[in-house]
């Protein structure tokens, strides 16, 4: 065997053999590259306890569609609400802060606050701040309605400090 | 405009199982060695070897069952770690069957045992083996969580493993080290398998004592001291794994032990006092058994200095051999069978290969050989990463911190790095008790990276879908 073809044999089975290895790379390139990363800002603050310390489940696709929104941070007006409270209902007691996310209610495991509540649909209601920080109170449709005070909500309306939002069972209210 | 994060979730877009590309990778797996048997072949003797046709179909066959076996069994495993696996010991085969061709190792064996018999043959019915083990280990194992029924058998078992080469007749020195039991003719290396087994334990113990051990701690000089009583099992069982090695004259596999157990409770409690107790108790360990046992003095001359004691000590010699072997590889390595490695002449295919590797393939040719390992402990661990029961998380994590430790107590040694430990390279070296428990090892991991990877099923209950009851007017 001539001195040269094994030389080229040599190298090119060095080559050979890196060229697997960036081909394995390029396989794995979803472990950097190609996962989602999913924010969930407002999702630590929800009432109901987080089971097991499991592996958390990704948000599903209408969570993440959020409009942009005040950041909370230094703007926050005077008299604006910092908390809603759960007034009424089986999880009466429950505060989220308010951070200038959307909050959805209803029975979908995956709202901001689920309610165990049988007259609440799986996606009641929200609740998100405009664009001056106002608090807006939303019906998604539900099978039961929205009131506020005891009006049903037919749009989106805004929320005086307060104000006792109702939901099958449950009564929620904004607080300062 | 960003909103305020607390939690970050990451997430695989989407689990394709991804088999079309473990196949092609494992084509590759399996034509690199072939390359490499011409290559060899052609630099020897000068032309294609006899060989090649047999190991390269017999090496095909094998990746081609795996490959069945984990198409229909575990659909949604790993695409990497097949075929990692099966290029290291398609390249183990290659080198070890280039040894057998060199003329210098023929007669030294002539000279010392009056025969020759080559080793290939043989590691390729190990492979077989090998291949039949994680067959078996995918057949058998349809859900990794059973293993977690068996914690204290286990921890029975890996204790009896370790005990079994200090029975009279059973067990067998070779070199020194009484790691080696005889059965109906064959030596086998029970501390290879009780690598797995101990992994087993050790996550299914910390599984169900992690928060025991993380929470219920006394302060002490800025470390966290778990009770007694929530580490008690735990550290005589290392306790007595490592007084048993000590006693075999096995002092990698009792590094590897205690690296596992020290990586597994960091894992499981995140402790990083964990780490800190584990580096001071090994440093004292590893003085003070370095001061008693004379077999690891030499050991120890030779790592320092093997040049001053070459004359004298063959543990000094065999260093020298194996550095030299390395600086003669350079960068890119003098080519397959251009080389002259197989002047080590004690253990060169099993415990000093990867100075095959370092001669032959070159400082290129090591790279690849450690990221060959490197991805699959990172495989290994992603598995972990993605497994969603802690006690899967736990295992693979074992696992691999098991394998990554054994490449770096094999590799740091040979090149003089460490003090040498007869260790076995995975996959590369000669042997079948390694060759066969590494390809269990790498079965578990498949089955947990298919449990993992596999899409979630639906939560059974869903209150989204009850109705929802109408208020009467």
């Amino acid at each position: 065997m001539s001195e040269l073809t094994l030389t080229v044999m040599r190298l090119g089975f060095l080559a050979v053999l890196w060229l697997f290895v960036i081909v394995a790379v390029q396989v794995i390139r979803s472990d950097l590259f190609g996962t989602r990363v999913t924010q969930r800002g407002s999702r630590r603050q929800e009432a109901r306890p987080q089971q097991g310390g499991g592996r958390q489940q990704a948000a599903p696709p209408q969570q993440r569609g959020q409009q942009p929104q005040p950041t909370g941070g230094g703007r926050s007006r005077r008299g604006a609400p910092t908390k809603l409270v759960v007034s009424e209902g089986t999880l009466t007691g429950t505060t989220v802060a308010l951070q200038g996310q959307t909050i959805t209610l209803g029975r979908a495991h995956d709202s901001t606050i689920v309610l165990d509540d049988d007259y609440a649909s799986s996606r009641h209601a929200r609740i998100y701040p405009d664009r001056d920080g106002q608090w807006i109170v939303e019906d998604l449709g539900s099978t039961n309605g929205t009131y506020l005070d005891r009006t049903r909500l037919t749009t989106a309306t805004p929320i005086p400090l307060g104000a006792p939002i109702r939901i099958g069972k449950t009564v929620i209210e904004l607080r300062k | 405009m960003s909103v305020v994060t607390n939690t970050t979730t990451i997430g695989a877009i989407e689990a394709p199982s991804r088999r079309n590309t473990e196949l092609a990778l494992l084509g590759f797996a399996v034509a690199i060695p072939v390359f490499a048997y011409l290559n060899v072949g052609l630099a020897i003797d000068g032309e294609v070897p006899s060989g090649m046709l047999g190991y390269g179909l017999g090496l095909a066959l094998l990746a081609t069952v795996a490959h069945l076996v984990v198409r229909k069994w575990a659909p949604y495993a790993d695409p990497l770690l097949l075929p990692l696996a099966t290029l290291l010991n398609g390249m183990g085969l290659v080198l070890i069957w280039r040894l057998d061709q060199s003329p210098r190792l023929i007669a030294t064996s002539m000279r010392l045992y009056k025969s020759f018999s080559p080793d290939a043959p043989s590691q390729m019915m190990y492979s077989a083996i090998g291949i039949a083990m994680l067959v078996a280990v995918l057949l058998l194992l349809k859900d990794h969580r059973v293993l977690q029924r068996y914690t204290y058998i286990s921890m029975v078992a890996a204790l009896v493993l370790l005990l079994l080469p200090l029975v009279p007749g059973l067990g067998s020195a070779v070199y020194g080290a009484k790691i080696w039991i005889n059965v109906a003719g064959f030596s086998i290396q029970p501390g290879e398998f009780a690598k797995i087994v101990l992994a087993v334990f050790f996550s299914g113990y910390l599984m169900v004592k992690r928060d025991a051990l993380a929470l219920a701690s006394r302060r002490f000089m800025g470390l966290y001291l778990p009770r007694g009583r929530d580490l008690g099992p735990i550290l005589t069982i290392w306790a007595v794994s490592l007084l048993i090695l000590i006693f075999e004259n096995d002092l990698g596999t009792s590094l590897l032990f205690f690296g596992m157990f020290v990586i597994m409770l960091y894992v499981a409690t995140e402790r990083t006092s964990w780490i800190v107790m584990g580096l001071l108790m090994s440093v004292a360990g590893a003085v003070g058994v370095a001061s008693f046992a004379g077999h690891v003095q030499a050991r120890v001359d030779a790592w320092a200095d093997p040049f001053a004691c070459a004359k004298d000590v063959a543990a000094c010699d065999q260093m020298t051999e194996v550095l030299m072997s390395f600086g003669s590889g350079g960068i890119l390595g003098t080519g397959l069978g251009q080389g002259n490695s197989d002047l080590i002449g004690f253990a060169a295919n099993s415990d000093f290969i990867f100075a095959t590797v370092g001669e032959e393939l070159g400082l290129a040719g090591v790279m690849v050989f450690l990221l060959l390992y490197g991805l699959i402990v990172e495989r290994g661990i992603r598995t972990s990463l993605a497994a969603r029961d802690p006690f899967g998380k736990l295992l693979a994590m074992g696992l691999s911190g098991a394998f990554a430790l054994q490449i770096f107590v094999v590799a740091g040694g040979v090149m003089g790095l460490i003090p040498l430990t007869g260790m076995t390279m995975p996959f590369l070296a000669y042997g079948g008790s390694s060759v066969i428990a590494n390809w269990a090892l790498i079965g578990i991991l498949i089955r947990i990276s298919d449990t993992a990877r596999r899409p979630a099923p639906s939560p059974a209950p869903n209150p989204d879908a009850e109705m929802t009851q109408v208020v009467r007017p």
